[in-house]
């Protein structure tokens, strides 16, 4: 597969359906694990990154579960080819800043990525549409099982999986559910429950992962301990966790209906229009759109809405999405009129 | 708005700072606040962030440590670094840091036993020798009702981080049983 391949289609995992599909984007789980006969790439030298990604692409040649995928050599890539993996989520903006060694596995559906000589050694994640983190893990497990046949990893009985970083150490996984929360951020509430999710050891992020601000009320929740728990255990809990915001914000969706059901429709129409007539949108402005959308489409009051393509449109409005949409380099203004067009075409806004 | 610090960039970060109970502002570019961001990085030890490392871990005396740094017998991390940057060098370091990194796991997770997944290579053959080996880790020295006594005392002295220790231990005993 090359690169420009992917802009024909987004991941599987954006299609907008599966349990819960009016609340969870998506799920994601993600084990990390390390080579026993290397050092960890943070301590490595190039020559020893290169050894692993060879061993570690001649292990993958022998799995069934991985044949058809593709292993892109970080350095092989332009920056705008990097920043492009990392808005489909299925990469690091750490795996793209620095490529020297590193590499990418991406299977054809983009359901499974597995990053190499990232922090550790392998970071492997699949993704799935919905709340549907039990079929994610059934996935991993499975491709993790065949790589342990067939590479040696850094593993103690007493404490499990070794990893750089002692936050991950144990099961080394971590699982996390992409949620869109717009009726707890309209009544206030979304403080109240971000601050119950980090005392039950949760952590919530923003839409593009580690580091970022939540956008267009969408948060990222997940499961902070590896230790003391069965990885089967960890994802119940989170599904435990998850279930009750999902009832949280369908409350909230019910109590903003009852106060005030014009003000709602009026909100998700105009940014319905607005997504359709607009000429230069910025993405911080194009996904608080989406989001109301969303919410419209969710709760009846917009019909004839495609789900999917909503959410392939957050994948690319991004900048490097947009540029190698349009095969070159674009500058601030530039983007946001091509972003505009690419919404336009995408939602089939009439060009009045 | 430009940066406090340099004067001559837009500020674009805005940094609370509470020092001695005092509160201060400042407005940064991205470049200032990045170094900034690296220096309490360096003073406090990314650990030391990460789990309050530094009321688990006494250091031997200062010239002790001096003379014989503690350091990873594989990739000769020394344990400085790791306290500093918060990351480990080889699956080695686990071994050579063991006392001190079993109560930072326990600090980070609330737990440092491991219940998940056990790759098929340590199944069978790795079992009988490494279970040999962390046979210390498990001998149960403490009955179940001792223990209960303790984690009453310890709530009655509201010791609450010594009671979840003692609580850890019950549940782990119960498991067995």
């Amino acid at each position: 597969m090359r690169i420009e391949e992917l802009l024909n289609h987004t991941g599987e995992w954006l299609r907008g359906t599966g349990p819960s599909a009016h609340i969870v984007m998506s799920s994601r789980v993600r084990l990390a694990r390390n080579l026993a006969d290397w050092t960890f790439p943070g301590k490595s030298v190039k020559k020893d990154l290169e050894a692993v990604l060879k061993v570690f692409s001649e292990a993958v040649g022998r799995i069934e579960a991985l044949k058809g995928s593709t292993l892109f050599g970080m350095t092989e890539l332009d920056q705008v080819d990097r920043q492009m993996l990392v808005e489909r989520h299925l990469m690091s903006h750490e795996h793209a800043s620095n490529p020297e060694g590193k590499g990418l596995l991406v299977t054809a559906e983009e359901v499974v990525s597995v990053m190499i000589n990232e922090e550790d050694h392998l970071r492997i994640q699949v993704m799935r549409s919905g709340l549907n983190l039990s079929e994610a893990w059934d996935i991993i497990n499975a491709i993790d099982d065949a790589l342990a046949r067939e590479l040696s990893f850094a593993f103690l009985p007493s404490w499990g999986f070794l990893t750089a970083c002692p936050t991950n150490t144990g099961t080394a996984m971590r699982g996390s559910v992409m949620m869109h929360l717009p009726a707890l951020v309209m009544t206030k509430q979304i403080n109240k429950v971000l601050a119950a999710i980090s005392k039950l050891s949760f952590a919530s992020r923003g839409f593009y992962g580690e580091g970022t601000q939540a956008s267009g009320n969408f948060y990222q929740i997940s499961n902070q301990v590896s230790l003391g728990h069965s990885e089967t255990d960890i994802i119940q809990n989170i599904n435990g966790l998850i279930r009750q915001v999902i009832e949280q914000e369908e409350q909230a969706r019910q109590a903003l209906l009852l106060q005030n059901k014009p003000m709602l429709e009026d909100k998700v129409c105009r940014s319905w229009g607005l997504l359709k007539t607009a000429r230069i949108i910025s993405s911080q402005e194009a996904i608080e759109l989406f989001s109301m959308v969303r919410l419209g489409l969710d709760m009846g009051i917009l019909k004839h809405v495609d789900h999917k393509a909503l959410n392939e449109l957050f994948i690319m409005i991004q900048p490097a999405h947009l540029q190698k949409i349009e095969a070159k380099k674009l500058n601030a203004f530039e983007r946001d009129t091509k972003r505009a067009a690419v919404i336009r075409q995408k939602l089939g806004g009439k060009d009045v | 708005m430009t940066c406090d610090i340099c004067g001559k960039k837009k500020a674009t970060v805005h940094l609370t700072e509470i020092v001695d109970e005092q509160m201060s502002e400042m407005h940064l570019c991205e470049e200032c606040a990045r170094q900034k961001s690296a220096q309490m990085e360096q003073q406090f030890g990314l650990a030391d962030l990460l789990a309050g490392l530094s009321d688990t871990v006494k250091p031997a005396s200062s010239k002790e440590n001096e003379k014989n740094p503690l350091q990873c017998s594989r990739c000769a991390l020394p344990y400085e670094d790791f306290r500093k940057f918060g990351r480990l060098g080889c699956s080695e370091c686990y071994t050579s840091f063991k006392e001190h990194l079993s109560g930072l796991l326990r600090k980070i997770h609330g737990s440092n036993k491991y219940l998940g997944k056990t790759p098929s290579s340590f199944q069978k053959e790795n079992l009988a020798a490494s279970s040999k080996e962390e046979r210390p880790l498990l001998v149960v020295t403490e009955t179940l009702e001792g223990l209960k006594e303790q984690l009453q005392s310890a709530i009655a002295a509201e010791d609450f981080e010594r009671a979840a220790e003692i609580r850890d231990k019950i549940r782990n005993l119960e498991q067995k049983d």
